[in-house]
């Protein structure tokens, strides 16, 4: 009697377990259960923002801190004809366009934004994959860029279109302006006292510290300043979000 | 007609499982099962665990699982440990060999996808944290934590210890004084996974968030770095697992259709030999 019911509840575990893993991935394709996955990233940006400091800074660590080498990570390489010009010419000929909701809208040379005032901060890339690299980015505050242009009225996001290609899709990542005036939120041209390296987003891409990496944006070229995600891409934001399903606040 | 005296013969039943245990027993049990499915799809990610802040590809991992051309392996410092078929290299419901660290039926979603291993992990922490919070304070209210799941003295020496694992290894897992009460390694294992595993690996997930260690940096510190963080996530993770193996083997061994509806009715029948025994009160 015994034996047979302890036969019993061991095969009924094993079948619920089974039956419970083939719930799950049923789970994971209805529209409904869908909505209720989802709201968790709402209800995580809500909760972290309610109760951290807005302002508060990333950890800047010391320069024995680094990591020996900053792992690249997604393009390494646009190779378009376009961005090898570019690297050609030492990106003498690259503009960072800034447009969309300012008052003056403008392009930036790469010497141009070094001219502006820089920051450097030694800080801890954490990849959504898993894995974190120590290093030291120089550049310029995206805050400069967006006082010498100025918001417009109703402005809530700033898009980071890139020169690196995923099939069709040029990438792209949005920020709001929480991030965007953080004053660790910078445009990188240098990578451990060099000029950045075409594996890292030559000759500028994105820090924005308090986020996972695909946030940071490499090979920057052009930034909007939008008011509605529905402005760009699929609407979520960012290729990763519009295509594959990751959260837009990638915080955490 | 000869009455046969009742309290005797009939298994008595007692109320051992109130509430507030039984709903987070199960919501919990829910939260577990899909953090630790979840967590290994994430893991696949990037199979790989490091000491100090930082850990990428080129730094030396403590742990890793891997595959070769033929074979999956698990390696712990120096020890390479063989594991085709299971970890790094396995085959799929199709047939197709796979090299990946955890198989699919181990995670959540079965097919590799970290972003909605993700969407399930961060949603279903909620589950899990907020539901420890409430247990932990409904058990503070109705004084569970105090009259059951506390040690008392005696409990913690040595030779009370022993005894306990004898009665274990005897399958006696009831003191027959009081049948309700929880024994020895049973509070043990459970203050460990109430008051330890779990709160850590709350807290040292909490610690993989960039935002959360802007705001909370001691966090981070209080686990040496972001990547010792990620370890021992992962380590309690493991602890978790562990505990589940026992607690559902002796769930089997105890008697599985009268603990089951004590957890879910809060009703248990006491074993025979205490109710005709002499301990009966």
């Amino acid at each position: 009697m015994t034996i047979i019911t302890r036969r019993t509840a061991l095969s009924g575990l094993a079948l619920g377990a089974g039956g419970l893993l083939a719930g799950c991935d049923r789970l994971n394709d209805s529209p409904a259960f869908r909505k209720i996955l989802f709201a968790g990233e709402e209800m995580n940006l809500g909760f972290q923002r309610a109760i951290t400091d807005r302002n508060a800074l990333a950890r800047e660590f010391a320069p024995d801190d680094r990591s020996p080498v900053m792992r690249p990570n997604g393009t390494r390489d646009p190779a378009t004809p376009s961005y090898q010009a570019h690297r050609a010419a030492s990106f003498s000929t690259w503009r960072v366009a800034v447009e969309g909701m300012v008052q003056r809208p403008m392009t930036f040379s790469i010497p141009h934004l070094r001219s502006l005032p820089t920051r450097s901060q030694i800080t801890r890339h954490d990849c959504v994959e898993g894995w974190s690299a120590i290093a030291k980015w120089t550049g310029t505050p995206l805050k400069s860029l967006l006082d010498v242009v100025g918001l417009r009225d109703g402005a809530r996001y700033i898009v980071f279109q890139c020169a690196d290609l995923y099939g069709p899709n040029r990438y792209y990542e949005t920020i709001d302006l929480i991030d965007a005036f953080h004053p660790q939120t910078i445009l990188a041209w240098g990578l451990n006292d060099r000029p950045l390296p075409v594996d890292n987003g030559a000759p500028v891409r994105l820090r924005v510290e308090r986020h996972l990496g695909y946030k940071h944006a490499k090979y920057v070229e052009r930034i909007q300043v939008i008011d509605s995600l529905q402005r760009v891409g699929l609407g979520k934001g960012g290729f990763w979000e519009d295509h594959y399903d990751y959260d837009w606040y990638a915080g955490i | 007609m000869d009455e046969t005296p009742v309290a005797e013969t009939r298994p008595r039943l007692i109320y051992r499982h109130r509430l507030p245990t039984r709903i987070w027993h199960w919501s919990n049990a829910l939260a577990v099962f899909v953090m630790l499915m979840s967590g290994l799809m994430i893991f696949n990610a990037h199979p790989r665990l490091y000491w100090g802040s930082y850990g990428a590809n080129s730094d030396y991992a403590w742990l890793q699982i891997g595959a070769t051309q033929t074979s999956g392996y698990l390696r712990v410092g120096s020890i390479e440990i063989p594991t085709t078929g299971v970890l790094g290299r396995w085959t799929d419901d199709a047939g197709n060999t796979v090299n990946r660290a955890f198989p699919s039926w181990a995670t959540i979603p079965s097919g590799y996808n970290l972003a909605m291993a993700r969407r399930w992990h961060l949603t279903f922490a909620w589950l899990f944290a907020f539901g420890l919070l409430f247990y932990m304070i409904a058990s503070l209210f109705n004084r569970h934590i105090q009259r059951d799941l506390s040690l008392t003295r005696d409990e913690v020496r040595a030779r009370r210890i022993w005894e306990d694992i004898k009665a274990h290894a005897r399958l006696r897992f009831h003191n027959p004084a009081r049948p309700a009460a929880y024994n020895v390694l049973q509070k043990f294992s459970y203050i460990g996974v109430i008051f330890i595993l779990i709160p850590v690996v709350i807290l040292t997930g909490l610690t993989m968030s960039p935002n959360m260690d802007a705001a909370w940096p001691w966090l981070v510190d209080i686990f040496g770095g972001r990547q010792s963080a990620r370890s021992i996530h992962f380590l309690c993770a493991a602890g978790l697992a562990g505990f589940i193996v026992v607690h559902v083997l002796l769930v089997v061994l105890a008697g599985p259709v009268n603990e089951l509806r004590s957890m879910i009715t809060g009703w248990f029948r006491l074993p025979p030999r205490d109710v005709m025994g002499e301990t009966v009160e």
